[in-house]
């Protein structure tokens, strides 16, 4: 009894320990190197391209990876696109397959590329462009930009958007769910305040004053959420006072500026000086239950919320862009789609027919009034159907109208990394910790570091 | 040739039981030794985002770790961690079991209600805290109201985040550990409590005198169940804090899939793997070789 007692617990500690590590214990990234010196030559030759321009009657197979981020019956909608598209294309037959969260399909694609059996396609955050860059697991869109009409298709893709999947001169990403960080403010809050429920703050002292006066008991005038995506957050105040934080190249990051000083020490005062919204971390999650349960007036959140919101509000409610300090801004996010690297040439055609199928101007406007993000392309606001909805809900409008004063979420190599030092020094700030000046150098100094290998 | 048969029937012996170890052995090995090997090996390379081909960096990657604030941070996290749920859970599963042993009525619905919060998965057990712990509306907030009082926030506060998770852990703990011992009580012969009753021995004294080193076998297992728990309880962390306000209540495992699927530094991640392992490892010598002797096994 006692040994066999003995060897179980053993047996249990070993076991947790493995399930905390990954089994890349081979650790060697050969099969993505050399799928991409197979792949090389496919590329190169334009004969290729034209040959499988031509309809073939050969079956393709793809792969798709996607995560669900919002609420809803998200799976169901995508398999019915899929469907649709197959019946378009009966020679390819899509795959889609749901991944888990942005996190976990990160790992999953991650684990295949390593394994040397990548997804075709995938559906990842924005902000991955540079890790998919390092692990050589993504393959350059340009050729099939230009064998497809070029610049026209692009085009009608919101910049802001765009920007995210740019770097080194080439596309590598289109964008297909997509959100802003909007302001969501309680109109009937406003009213019994005094305040005009027509007119949501539009400057940083605006913001402050509407929040002390919204401020009473049971009920804070802002929340801004500072659990997850902290960086993001903290970029609609950097991006409002001054340039983005990082470079294009994603080598070099400006964390120790005066601007993000300002803008630290103005979001850090919203609660420890105005005392508008509470003190310490504030949960993400919560916060949106927070306005719909009318104990916050104000909140900043991502208009993925839009449709959460209409649903469960019982009170009249508005959406406003973000209040402004030097100008307006705010960062963008959510999810592109990728193709990977070693595809045969009719996959990546395939690949390709999928991708524009997906955001064909009609299907990307369903696909916004669906989940409540926001369409990537203008030409999905020209569309029937997203006058009607807007036309009942104008509000579906406001993060359109501000992605003119958007920009590229932060992204750089080293990404996960890099984000964490930043999140933590705005945390460090936010709960009183330490002040806003050596938080933001120590951010610096450790960003630098860990960019140090990528800037050789 | 007597020797021999015997040889060959101990032989023969020997080779059965083997063969009844053999498919429990194949999964330890291909689940458990191989990738250990594979971690410890790895822990020895550079390889993260900026060197797609990992290289060799001898012991960089564990000199790396004992600069990194925040290695110190989770490890002293899980050392608080650790040393309030492991002691208080046991304290409190013991009088538990005590009592869920004494009570007379309504014997089921104690114990099911003492162990309920075990069935309930760790995930939804993060999700019905979050909303406990949760200022203004939460549970404990509203419970305050009527007094005139606003709690903290309990779980943005870096102060207080890890009571806030240590709270919850004994919870969800306590229970299970209550079967283990109510098992072990009712082990114990009644002809014990019947002759010390007869030579008038207090309750107090009964307790210290039989119960409970009668119940060591069951407290060794349960301190060392408990002590892996407090390593490897993490999923209540993606719920709730994300390791967080910085890195309040970061722990070890939670810091080592950080550190390998978001910061993608394998060699990083295999590294402290391989300090957890040995760390285990030597709670676990420790433990056994250490607290076994004391034991009073039947």
């Amino acid at each position: 009894m006692r040994a066999m007692m003995k060897a179980l617990l053993l047996i249990c500690a070993c076991a947790m320990i493995v399930v905390g590590c990954s089994s890349n214990g081979g650790g060697n990234n050969t099969p993505a190197a050399s799928n991409a010196g197979a792949n090389e030559g496919a590329t190169q030759t334009p004969e290729a391209t034209k040959e499988a321009d031509k309809p073939s009657d050969e079956k393709v197979e793809l792969s798709f990876y996607y995560p669900v981020a919002v609420g809803g019956p998200i799976t169901e909608v995508v398999e019915k696109m899929s469907q649709d598209f197959m019946a378009e294309n009966p020679n390819i037959t899509v795959k889609p397959i749901y991944t888990g969260s942005y996190a976990d399909t990160m790992v999953k694609a991650q684990a295949a590329v390593q394994g040397g059996t990548p997804p075709d396609l995938a559906v990842l955050l924005s902000t991955e462009l540079f890790t998919l860059l390092d692990m050589d697991a993504i393959e350059p869109l340009d050729e099939l930009i230009a064998a497809d009409g070029g610049d026209e298709y692009i085009k009608d893709f919101y910049p802001a958007f765009m920007e995210n999947g740019i770097t080194e001169g080439k596309t590598w990403a289109i964008p297909f769910q997509r959100s802003t960080i909007v302001l969501f403010y309680n109109k009937e809050a406003f009213k019994a305040a005094g305040l005009d429920p027509e007119k949501a703050p539009g400057t940083w002292e605006e913001l402050a004053d509407y929040a002390k006066k919204l401020t009473k008991d049971g009920q804070w005038g802002l929340e801004i959420p500072s659990t997850g995506f902290l960086y993001w957050m903290f970029q609609t105040f950097a991006l409002q006072t001054g340039d983005n934080i990082m470079t294009q190249d994603g080598k070099k990051v400006f964390f120790d500026t005066p601007e993000n000083a300002e803008s630290l020490q103005f979001w850090r005062d919203l609660a420890a000086v105005h005392k508008a919204m509470p003190e310490g971390a504030i949960e993400w999650g919560t916060v949106p239950s927070d306005f719909i349960e009318g104990k916050t007036a104000m909140m900043y959140h991502t208009t993925g919320n839009l449709t959460n919101v209409k649903t469960n509000a019982k009170f009249d409610f508005g959406v406003a862009m973000l209040p402004k300090n030097k100008q307006y801004g705010t960062p963008t996010g959510g999810g592109n789609f990728y193709v990977f690297k070693g595809l045969s040439d009719a996959k990546k055609q395939a690949a390709w027919k999928f991708i524009r199928f997906m955001t064909d101007s009609e299907r990307i406007a369903q696909w916004s009034i669906d989940t409540g993000y926001v369409a990537p392309r203008m030409s999905a606001y020209e569309t029937e159907k997203m006058k009607t909805y807007a036309a009942d809900f104008p509000e579906a409008l406001v993060a359109r109208d501000q992605l003119e004063y958007a920009s590229a979420e932060l992204s750089t190599h080293n990404n996960g990394k890099v984000s964490k030092i930043f999140s933590d020094a705005i945390q460090s700030v936010l709960t009183g910790s330490s002040d806003v000046a050596s938080a933001l150098k120590k951010a610096q100094e450790e960003a630098d570091k860990a960019l140090e290998p990528f800037n050789k | 040739m007597v020797g021999t048969a015997a040889r060959r029937r101990a032989w023969r012996r020997n080779a059965f039981a083997w063969l009844l170890l053999l498919p429990s052995l194949l999964f330890l090995v291909l689940f458990t030794l191989y990738p250990v090997a594979g971690s410890l090996k790895l822990s020895l390379y550079q390889a993260d985002l900026g060197t797609p081909q990992p290289s060799y960096i001898g012991l960089d990657n564990y000199s790396r770790m004992a600069e990194d604030d925040v290695f110190w941070k989770v490890i002293k996290n899980n050392a608080w961690f650790a040393l309030g749920t492991v002691p208080t859970s046991i304290l409190l599963s013991l009088l538990m079991a005590l009592f869920a042993n004494k009570v007379m009525r309504a014997k089921g619905l104690v114990r099911t209600a003492f162990f309920y919060p075990t069935v309930v998965p760790m995930i939804a057990i993060g999700n019905i805290w979050l909303f406990i712990y949760t200022p203004e509306y939460g549970m404990i907030s509203r419970f305050l109201e009527p007094f005139g009082l606003t709690g903290p926030n309990w779980l943005g506060t870096p102060d207080l985040v890890m009571w806030a998770m240590i709270v919850m852990i004994l919870w969800k703990e306590a229970g299970y550990f209550m079967v283990f011992y109510l098992a072990g009580l009712q082990n114990i012969s009644e002809e014990l409590y019947e002759s010390a009753k007869v030579d008038g021995v207090g309750a107090w004294r009964v307790f210290w005198r039989i119960t409970f080193p009668l119940l060591m076998p069951t407290t060794l297992f349960v301190s060392i169940i408990a002590l892996t728990n407090s390593f490897k309880l993490v999923d209540h962390l993606w719920i709730m804090t994300k390791g967080g306000p910085e890195n309040a209540s970061n722990l070890l495992l939670f810091y080592i899939y950080e550190t390998a699927f978001s910061f993608w530094d394998q060699g990083m991640a295999s590294a402290l793997t391989t300090v957890m392992i040995i760390f285990l490892l030597l709670l676990a010598a420790l433990q056994f070789f250490g607290l076994d002797r004391k034991i009073h096994y039947r």
